[in-house]
């Protein structure tokens, strides 16, 4: 079945579907954000007059949140562009 | 992305887009600074600021309290640094704007920005604490942890620059991928729904990650510190 395919080629389709699993590391980070967030929208429903630091303090969390995302999204953008199986 | 940066054979040196992109940011920026400069030199101080005085005064003023809000009143001295760091950040993120690749989606420019960062978190940590308190910081909760917490602190540099070079450029591959999209489609429709996509991936994007940038050198440092 794999006769006529290069090496090359099948190693560049493996990167390409290990891109594609690498990002579904984005699930965690979208869940994490979005529990933050609705957490942040119940502060800011109690207690309005704490919004700017709420959001504040949100914005960072989020950001340290999405981590495993981007740690994903490089090792996707490494296999597709940087091609290090190949030799 | 090519790794040569010499060409021995016919002594030509390459320097990619981005670092061209990155010096029309610099000299922007100067340009900027040197006629606000004049202009403050000119003005009155004790009278009210006009035109883009007042801006500026503005701009200063919330950093000045960001700084103070988040570090402490004693590390009011970084102010300018992270006044610095924020507009060449912002600046750089919105190039995409203007039809050039922003500097940030070369992974050389936040990686040398977290790098400051990191060379000023262990500054400011063995100023504060002395060697021997800092040392004894990676020994901590137990001595066996060490590697465990050096890997710790190197991680920290790494996670802040792959977050900002990973948002712009996911925005910039994004962004390439609607042009393609479209104007495949149909090039009359390009001006009307790339302009959304732009307000997200670069805008909206752009300036929370300068933001987040910010804050989490600030955190950093004055977490080494106490």
């Amino acid at each position: 079945m794999l006769e006529g395919i290069t090496s090359e080629a099948f190693i560049l389709g493996c990167s390409a579907i290990g891109a594609g699993l690498a990002a579904i590391a984005g699930i965690g980070p979208g869940i994490g954000q979005g529990y933050a967030a609705g957490k942040a929208a119940e502060g800011v429903g109690r207690q309005p007059e704490a919004q700017g630091d709420i959001i504040r303090t949100m914005i960072l969390g989020q950001a340290v949140a999405e981590t495993t995302g981007i740690y994903g999204l490089v090792i996707a953008m490494i296999l597709l562009f940087v091609k290090p199986l190949i030799g | 992305m090519g790794f040569e940066i010499i060409n021995k054979a016919t002594n030509e040196v390459f320097i990619s887009r981005t670092i061209i992109n990155s010096f029309i940011v610099v000299i922007l920026l100067s340009i900027f600074v040197f006629y606000v400069n004049s202009k403050l030199k000119k003005a009155d101080p004790h009278k009210k600021p006009t035109g883009i005085l007042n801006i500026i005064e503005i701009l200063v003023g919330s950093l000045n309290n960001l700084v103070n809000t988040t570090m402490g009143y004693k590390f009011k001295s970084f102010a300018p640094y992270i006044g610095t760091l924020a507009m060449y950040l912002a600046v750089s993120n919105l190039f995409g704007l203007l039809g050039f690749k922003p500097p940030t989606a070369d992974y050389s420019v936040p990686f040398s920005l977290a790098i400051l960062t990191f060379i000023l978190t262990q500054y400011h940590g063995v100023k504060s604490k002395g060697l021997g308190g800092y040392i004894k910081g990676f020994l901590e909760p137990v001595w066996f942890l060490f590697p465990l917490n050096v890997i710790g602190e190197i991680a920290n540099p790494v996670s802040l620059s792959f977050r900002l070079f990973g948002n712009i450029i996911s925005g910039v591959i994004i962004m390439t991928l609607i042009y393609g999209a479209l104007g495949a489609i149909t090039p009359i429709i390009v001006p009307v729904i790339a302009p959304v996509f732009h307000s997200y991936f670069d805008i909206f994007a752009g300036l929370i990650q300068t933001f987040i940038f910010m804050m989490l050198t600030m955190v950093f440092i004055s977490m080494a510190t106490d």
